[in-house]
């Protein structure tokens, strides 16, 4: 799960993290309030959407004024954000955060995700602040420097925390300041199952202070249970509707540009229906994960969240049957068409447990579908159907 | 001969008493040996019962001292699987197989770290479990698909592995055994441990490794083929057309910072000598092509 800037900014300042200080607003007349609230002379006015690139994008201004700070919430705010994030459609933005300005002297980077060749916490940072940190890995990858939090019982150690902030050219007098922000900043994301956590830029100030200037957080989903704090900054309106609708049955589904529509058993399997539809020349409408258990109800709503794709041009069904009958889903098929009035081809293929019984509900439910023999078959006979043929 | 389990391995199935421990279980004793196999059910205040005839324990420690156990599968709760695996752990359990799915990364970490030095190995968590065909079946795979033979399968994923194992019956190849080590970032043993039993066992001529996106296992796991492999290897690797930062429906198969591209995986694998299909129905006939 995602969480926005300023949210995560909040969870980062309980920790001892240090930022500029700021208000979210949801209107330009709350973004002036804010400004005066604050004082000073500059205010920075930042888009709050769940992508990255905002600044790139024309969603970070810099205000020098009241006035420059209404001028500029009103273009933002509204505004269809593009970055290299959020697709060629881009993000509305419905949030901004009102902050201080900062007296940068130098940016830095600190990143700290689930590494997964040590399987443990790793902490990773960079002297170069404020870029995209894919483009410094792959230019310069001598200037990232990465720790491993060895013992999760123990978190991050002074030492390792004060050698990496010297590596990445903190000045002795702010190292114990950049260690103490890096032992926060672990115990932060430990405390909260964060999957990520970044600062980007940590920024060291003209009088030696160090202050994250911007903040992301991801969170393990598999956690959320245990974490009612972080499920209530979900923002549905960052995520994509057919997305959320779908998670609403259970279902793990999620948008593609292609036109042809997969419902499948098991993650592994629904890629590799993905895959084998754009080896035959297709194009995959979406992933879809329908899992072990998959009743006649999942199955019928899944059919309708594929269906409001405009782009559908026909769908094809691949079951392993293990544990999961192929009669039961195949009933669930028949039942599932039926409700939704199917208007594009749809192909089924069968395998497993109980398939002659699921193979005969299907032929003789009357309803056009067209009948796959293997997945290959099946694959390619859904692609033809998404052409016309 | 076989790897992990075989007809002699002792099974307790910790959490007997929830609905899937109790389904499986059943299927399990049902399967080839399974009625000599599966001997004991943990369940924390439910000790004294029996389930199907297998008595029921209240800690994991007590059930191996009482029966002689030496394998446990897992079908626990996400919030409390991490805890089951370590009490296997703790309780000297030689294997742990946990089939959970869900389980937070962060108590997964915390397991990994109280596991070094230990002997238990673990498959998973988040994973169908492992079958050696016609001697005992312990996870949540058909037992009815497999057939004894010389082929060795690891995978990540459970019904992709159970698509090639239907592949290799259609071209006539059973298996020696089916390992699927599940399809989390933090797990047990991966593709390469895998491969080190399969190439030390006699029974298995040839190997299909199923990967997906995600990580570098199956990067590792490939080096180490070209270095010491007696035995040929195929491969298929899922999630060619998956969006990169998406995560597709496991918890380990998404691409982040550019990295854990099938792309790249099945090049290495070339590279290392794999013969590698990017066709997900052709692997049986793959595997048939590389067997002398």
């Amino acid at each position: 799960m995602k969480i926005h800037e300023y949210q995560a900014k909040e969870i980062l300042r309980k920790y001892g993290v240090v930022t500029p200080r700021g208000f979210p607003c949801f209107s330009v007349d709350e973004a002036v309030e804010a400004a005066k609230k604050l004082g000073g002379k500059v205010w920075v006015v930042k888009a709050q959407i769940h992508a990255g690139g905002r600044g790139k994008g024309g969603g970070v201004k810099l205000a020098k004024s009241l006035d420059e700070v209404k001028q500029h919430a009103g273009q933002i705010l509204g505004m269809q954000l593009k970055t290299h994030q959020t697709g060629p459609g881009g993000q509305k933005v419905r949030r901004l955060l009102i902050e201080e300005g900062a007296d940068i002297k130098k940016e830095l980077y600190l990143g700290m995700v689930v590494d997964r060749s040590s399987q443990r916490v790793a902490l990773m940072a960079s002297s170069e602040g404020g870029m995209d940190i894919e483009e410094v890995a792959a230019k310069t990858p001598e200037k990232i420097h990465k720790v491993i939090v060895k013992d999760p019982f123990k978190g991050l150690a002074d030492k390792d925390a004060e050698d990496i902030a010297r590596k990445i050219g903190v000045l002795h007098d702010s190292v114990p300041q950049a260690r103490d922000l890096l032992k926060a900043l672990y115990k932060a994301f430990d405390d909260t199952d964060a999957s990520l956590a970044e600062i980007n830029p940590l920024i060291l100030t003209g009088d030696g202070r160090v202050v994250a200037l911007d903040a992301k957080m991801n969170f393990d989903d598999n956690a959320l249970f245990r974490h009612p704090e972080i499920v209530a900054l979900r923002d549905l309106d960052e995520e994509d509707p057919a997305e959320v609708e779908a998670s609403k049955y259970d279902l793990n589904y999620i948008q593609l540009d292609g036109n042809i529509g997969c419902l499948v058993n098991g993650a592994g399997l629904a890629m590799a229906t993905m895959d084998i539809i754009k080896l035959y020349g297709g194009s995959p409408a979406n992933f879809l994960d329908v899992g072990g258990g998959a009743s006649t109800e999942k199955v019928t709503e899944a059919f309708k969240i594929m269906l409001k794709n405009p782009r559908l041009k026909a769908i094809l069904v691949n079951i392993f049957g293990g544990i999961m009958k192929c009669d039961v889903i195949a009933q669930g098929v028949v039942a599932a068409a039926r409700e939704v009035k199917l208007g594009v081809p749809l192909v089924v293929r069968l395998e497993g447990t109980n398939v002659d019984l699921g193979k005969k509900i299907l032929a003789e439910s009357g309803l056009p579908i067209i009948s796959g023999n293997n997945m290959a078959d099946a694959a390619q006979k859904v692609v033809a159907a998404a052409k016309g043929r | 001969m076989s790897i992990l389990i075989n007809k002699n391995s002792r099974v307790m199935t910790q959490g007997i008493t929830g609905k899937t421990g109790q389904f499986h279980t059943k299927m399990g004793k049902e399967y080839a040996n399974g009625k000599n196999c599966y001997v004991a059910g943990v369940t924390p205040k439910k000790g004294g019962q029996t389930y199907e005839g297998i008595p029921i324990f209240e800690t994991v420690r007590e059930a191996k001292e009482k029966t002689g156990a030496n394998v446990s599968v897992i079908y626990v709760p996400p919030p409390y699987a991490a805890a089951a695996i370590d009490e296997a752990v703790e309780a000297g359990l030689g294997l742990v197989i946990c089939i959970t799915e869900g389980i937070p990364v962060r108590d997964m970490v915390r397991t990994h770290h109280k596991m070094l030095g230990k002997k238990t190995l673990l498959v998973g968590p988040n994973c169908p479990g492992v079958i050696t065909p016609d001697e005992v079946k312990i996870g949540i795979m058909p037992g009815h698909i497999h057939k004894r033979g010389p082929v060795g399968v690891v995978s990540r994923s459970g019904t992709l592995t159970y698509e090639a194992v239907g592949q290799l019956m259609e071209v006539g190849l059973g298996q020696s055994s089916c390992v699927g080590i599940g399809g989390d970032p933090v797990n047990g043993l991966k593709h390469i441990d895998v491969l080190k039993m399969f190439n030390d066992d006699p029974q298995t001529e040839a190997v299909v490794m199923v990967g997906e996106i995600g990580g570098t296992n199956e990067e590792e796991a490939a080096r180490w083929v070209k270095a010491h492999m007696k035995k040929p290897v195929v491969g298929f690797i899922a999630g060619v057309t998956a969006p990169p930062g998406k995560r597709m429906g496991h918890a380990g198969a998404i691409i982040s910072g550019g990295k854990g591209t099938a792309e790249e995986k099945l090049a290495v694998m070339e590279e290392c000598g794999i013969k590698t299909t990017k066709n997900p129905a052709e692997m049986g006939k793959l595997l048939k092509s590389v067997l002398k």
